[in-house]
């Protein structure tokens, strides 16, 4: 039934995608990536793609484009799209090399994705790419285009557009660069935009930014909206309709309003259960699409419980005043010269608890992942001091000669944000659990195989499985490997440096309950580093917020969440989108790069450089940073 | 960038002193010198040499000096272009390299450009249609000429250019123009002889070259940032040569530096069965004989020719890529 305007003539919609099905052909055999995908978008509207990795949302907006892989072909269905006052085409239809398709392509439809840093071309400036659209598009010449770039750039938020012409996409921050990827899809005003993922890989902070900013410009320019992501959040701040997909199948379509309000599907109503969120009750379970079972009752057994007396001595971890800086290396006349540090970690104090698991938190590049590196000791301090408890006795980690270092290593391991990276792919999962054994010379190789069989059945995976190579395996699969082969020295102190950040919910969920289980059962010590406060907010007992190198608060999970102090806390906690139609995010909260800027904050929390600062404590166990000047406390303790 | 280049070539000059004095070192190592060779040719075929007048030599050319003082006059004879003195052909090194440097260059460039202009088309081909028929059979040509020896090719070209073009067999240019001036008909004899050599010298850097640029480009053709291209409307050529080539090209341009060397010293032994007026059979020639200045200058032409590729590929490098050029590294 087509929609009415107001003049009483219809409108058709701008696109509509009817019975499509893609196959891709691999090795002769034929493999369906979508089977009948329907949905229509009318103009100036937003439709939401949701469904976890491989459940072919990508593959769909490939196929708008015309720009599907050689191996898949659309074997069914048609893509009709209507721009503006033109006339209907159907997509499916045409050769996606002729001159139609070209004329559409960065045109009238356009696509922007989700690693800003690897879509952009590494050797051409963000002016040149941008403008290139636009000359491919429009009759233009050269200053013309590059007049029009620059009032896009200005649009997307560029605080210098005439100098940002030509920059490097190198040389930009995450959100700037997705900045500019906008910029370069919008340029030539087309009337729909595929967004497939586009704040998945920034910050939560830059991820509201950019939604608003998608927001504004598509009411400015009066675009329509493909969105594609995995997050139930963003979609219910920026959707009007919503399509639900399953391993290439609709399960559910229809309103945001009515899906949010009342899921039918099995398959989302799993989705929003399987998704960490604020409101959650203590002690209340995530539950995954699929559940794991793992066999814990070996390792348990090898532990020794700590006495009170060995938890007496001091806490786990004790960080005082750590600090390192980063030089810039600057190319002179012979060798290089050091230049203006810029601090990564300074002055960091912290304590972390035997047995608790503590989550700090922050944007990328606050220092999060200096400071657990330097926990490691892969990288070296400039200052301070880290003390470990090794039952009941104090070692000072920086004083260890590389001969105590290696007798240490099996206490305190870490785990890393990707699983592809992170393990060997000619390795078999076999080798990978067995190497820290076999650098450490423990047990004979029988032992060690018998070990490296109790280790997957510890992370729920089949020791069937141990010979086989970590592509074969799923990312999610492929980060409990990751986990057991931390696990396999027995450590007492485990690392985690955004270990769910690069994999779909349903799977995050697993694993999140993977390690809160394996924590208690093992009764291990935890940092968790994330950027995601809700994950924090899951598993974290006490959290610690940093910002450009500083701890600016730290208290117990409830004391973050349910009162948080810090203008940056505040800021983080108001960018998380909620997966709730009611709860819609602030965007003026987060008004250009205000929150991580300490010369902005309201006093007394506002810093200048260099200014002293210290710990307040506001309520028992709950610190915030400020700046002592004048009389402050009444406003904070009121 | 003004001063990264002023600061490499200051850097050239120390680079180049220790290349000179090893050179001259590693000449220096067989046992004997030119004249004990000399005279071990003379007497094997049973003539008499009077020892007075070896005496006499040894004193004109330095021979007796201790070796750093040898060194010493070679080196800073260089420097005011003089090369020294070559025993076998009594003539003064630059004389008798002459010409000689100049066909060899002319050769290595050539070489060099015939190399990319056939390599480039073909490894584009192939990336852009893997495992197409054409793939497979570009690839099977490639792996022909990465296994035939240069000069058997080599003979095998110079029998079919006799026979049908009826060019003359050996040398660069045909021999009435030996001695004669440059002028235009010697240049086109020139041309005329120089595409043998060419082909024969780059078939197998054509063939490593095309296998490199295919899979440099399989790497780069699915990475996001084409495919961003292809979204924006780029025609295929116009994405294929703006995107991905340019980054594959970094690899090329890095190699320009060894290739220079490795294809004059590559090509001596075509140089020989060619008989080409070129620097590689001298070369040869002087090593055997001990006709040590004559070596030690070719080396050190060598030596240059390599320091300069060098330089130049890392200029090329910086000009071309926005990411060596403006990315300064961190230290831990």
């Amino acid at each position: 039934m087509p929609s009415v305007a107001a003049g009483g003539e219809a409108i058709k919609p701008l696109l509509e995608v009817n019975r499509l099905a893609v196959d891709f052909h691999v090795h002769g055999t034929r493999v369906p990536a979508i089977r009948d995908l329907s949905f229509r978008l009318m103009p100036g509207e937003t439709l939401a793609l949701v469904g976890e990795s491989g459940s072919g949302k990508t593959v769909s907006s490939q196929a708008i484009m015309g720009i599907l892989p050689k191996a898949a072909q659309i074997s069914a269905g048609e893509i009709l799209f209507t721009p503006e006052g033109g006339k209907t085409v159907d997509i499916a239809q045409l050769d996606p090399d002729s001159d139609e398709m070209f004329h559409i392509r960065g045109n009238r439809i356009s696509l922007i994705f989700q690693e800003p840093m690897v879509s952009l071309s590494p050797m051409h400036s963000i002016g040149n790419q941008i403008r290139e659209a636009m000359l491919l598009h429009r009759d233009v010449d050269r200053r013309e285009a590059t007049r029009a770039t620059i009032e896009m750039l200005r649009l997307v938020g560029f605080p210098n557009p005439g100098e940002a012409i030509n920059a490097y996409p190198f040389e930009l921050s995450g959100g700037l660069r997705q900045r500019a990827m906008i910029a370069m899809a919008l340029i030539c005003h087309p009337s729909l935009l595929i967004a497939d993922e586009p704040t998945t890989a920034l910050d939560v902070t830059v991820q509201a930014q950019i939604l608003q900013l998608i927001k504004s410009l598509q009411k400015e320019l009066g675009m329509a909206v493909l969105l594609i992501t995995h997050d139930l959040g963003v979609v219910a701040n920026m959707a009007d309709s919503v399509v639900v997909m399953y391993h290439g199948e609709v399960t559910e379509r229809g309103s945001a309003t009515a899906l949010f309000r009342a899921p039918q599907h099995p398959y989302l109503k799993a989705l929003f259960s399987a998704v960490p969120h604020f409101d959650m009750q203590a002690g209340e379970r995530l539950r995954p699409i699929r559940e794991i079972s793992h066999d814990f009752e070996h390792f348990s057994r090898l532990r020794a419980p700590w006495t009170e007396e060995q938890k007496a001595a001091g806490p786990h971890l004790r960080i005082r005043g750590l600090s390192k800086r980063f030089t810039q290396r600057d190319g002179s006349w012979f060798g290089t010269r050091p230049q203006a540090a810029n601090p990564a970690v300074e002055n960091v104090d912290l304590d972390i608890a035997c047995g608790e698991c503590f989550g700090l938190v922050g944007e990328s590049g606050c220092g999060k992942t200096t400071l657990s590196k330097m926990l490691m000791r892969a990288v070296t301090p400039d200052n301070g001091t880290i003390t470990y408890n090794d039952h009941g006795r104090m070692v000072d980690l920086l004083g260890l000669n590389p001969e105590q270092l290696r007798a240490f290593r099996p206490k305190m391991q870490v785990v890393f944000q990707d699983p592809y990276s992170a393990l060997n792919p000619r390795m078999t999962v076999l080798n990978i659990l067995c190497e820290p054994l076999a650098i450490h010379g423990l047990g004979s190789q029988a032992e060690q195989q018998e070990r490296a069989k109790e280790l997957m059945a510890l992370v729920g995976l089949d020791p069937r499985f141990l010979n086989r190579y970590p592509h074969s395996f799923s990312g999610g699969q492929r980060q409990r490997i990751s986990i057991a082969r931390a696990l396999a020295l027995e450590p007492e102190l485990v690392i985690f440096d955004e270990p769910v950040s690069a994999l779909d919910v349903s799977v995050q969920a697993q694993i999140l309950n993977l390690l809160k289980d394996l924590q208690k059962e093992l009764g291990l010590t935890y940092l968790f580093i994330s950027h995601n406060l809700a994950v924090v907010d899951y598993v974290a007992e006490r959290i610690g917020v940093m910002c450009r190198g500083e701890l600016v608060e730290v208290g117990q999970r409830e004391q973050i969440f349910r009162n948080p102090r810090h203008p940056y806390t505040r800021a983080l906690l108001a960018a998380v989108p909620y997966p709730d139609l009611d709860r819609p995010l602030d965007f003026a909260l987060l008004e250009e790069g205000r929150h991580n800027e300490p010369s902005r904050w309201e006093p007394p929390f506002r810093r200048h450089p260099d200014q002293p600062s210290e710990f307040m404590e506001i309520e028992p166990r709950h610190l915030v940073r400020i700046t002592p000047q004048g009389d402050p406390l009444r406003s904070l303790t009121s | 960038m003004g001063p990264y280049i002023l600061r490499r070539l200051l850097i050239m000059i120390p680079t180049l002193v220790v290349i000179s004095f090893i050179i001259f070192v590693i000449i220096q190592l067989p046992p004997g010198d030119y004249l004990e060779t000399y005279i071990a040719e003379l007497e094997s075929q049973g003539e008499w040499v009077d020892p007075q007048q070896i005496r006499m030599l040894r004193e004109q050319y330095g021979l007796d000096e201790p070796f750093l003082q040898q060194y010493w006059t070679w080196a800073t004879g260089m420097l005011h272009g003089d090369f020294g003195y070559s025993f076998e052909y009594g003539l003064p090194v630059t004389e008798v390299v002459g010409d000689r440097v100049f066909l060899t260059t002319l050769i290595s460039i050539c070489t060099i450009l015939f190399t990319w202009m056939v390599a480039f088309p073909i490894g584009m081909y192939s990336a852009t249609h893997q495992y197409s028929w054409g793939d497979y059979g570009l690839t099977l040509i490639g792996f022909l000429g990465l296994a035939t020896p240069n000069f058997l090719l080599a003979l095998v070209m110079l029998y079919f250019a006799n026979v049908t073009f009826g060019t003359s067999i050996g040398g660069l240019m045909d021999p009435q123009y030996l001695e004669a001036d440059w002028s235009w008909a010697k240049f086109k004899s020139v041309l005329e002889h120089l595409w043998i050599p060419v082909v024969v010298i780059g078939t197998s850097g054509t063939a490593a070259m095309i296998r490199r640029l295919r899979a440099n480009l399989l790497d780069e053709l699915h990475k996001p940032y084409v495919v961003t291209a292809r979204a924006k409307g780029v025609p295929p050529f116009k994405l294929l040569c703006k995107y991905p080539l340019r980054v594959a090209l970094n690899f090329f341009i890095a190699d320009i530096g060894n290739m220079l060397p490795s294809i004059i010293s590559g090509a001596e032994i075509v140089a020989v069965v060619l008989s080409l007026p070129t620097t590689g059979p001298i070369l040869i020639a002087a090593l055997q004989s001990q006709d040590m200045y004559l070596a030690g200058s070719f080396l050190m032409f060598l030596a240059i020719l390599t320091v300069v590729g060098v330089l130049v590929s890392d200029i090329a490098l910086a000009l071309l890529d926005p990411r060596i050029r403006l990315q300064g590294g961190a230290s831990r």
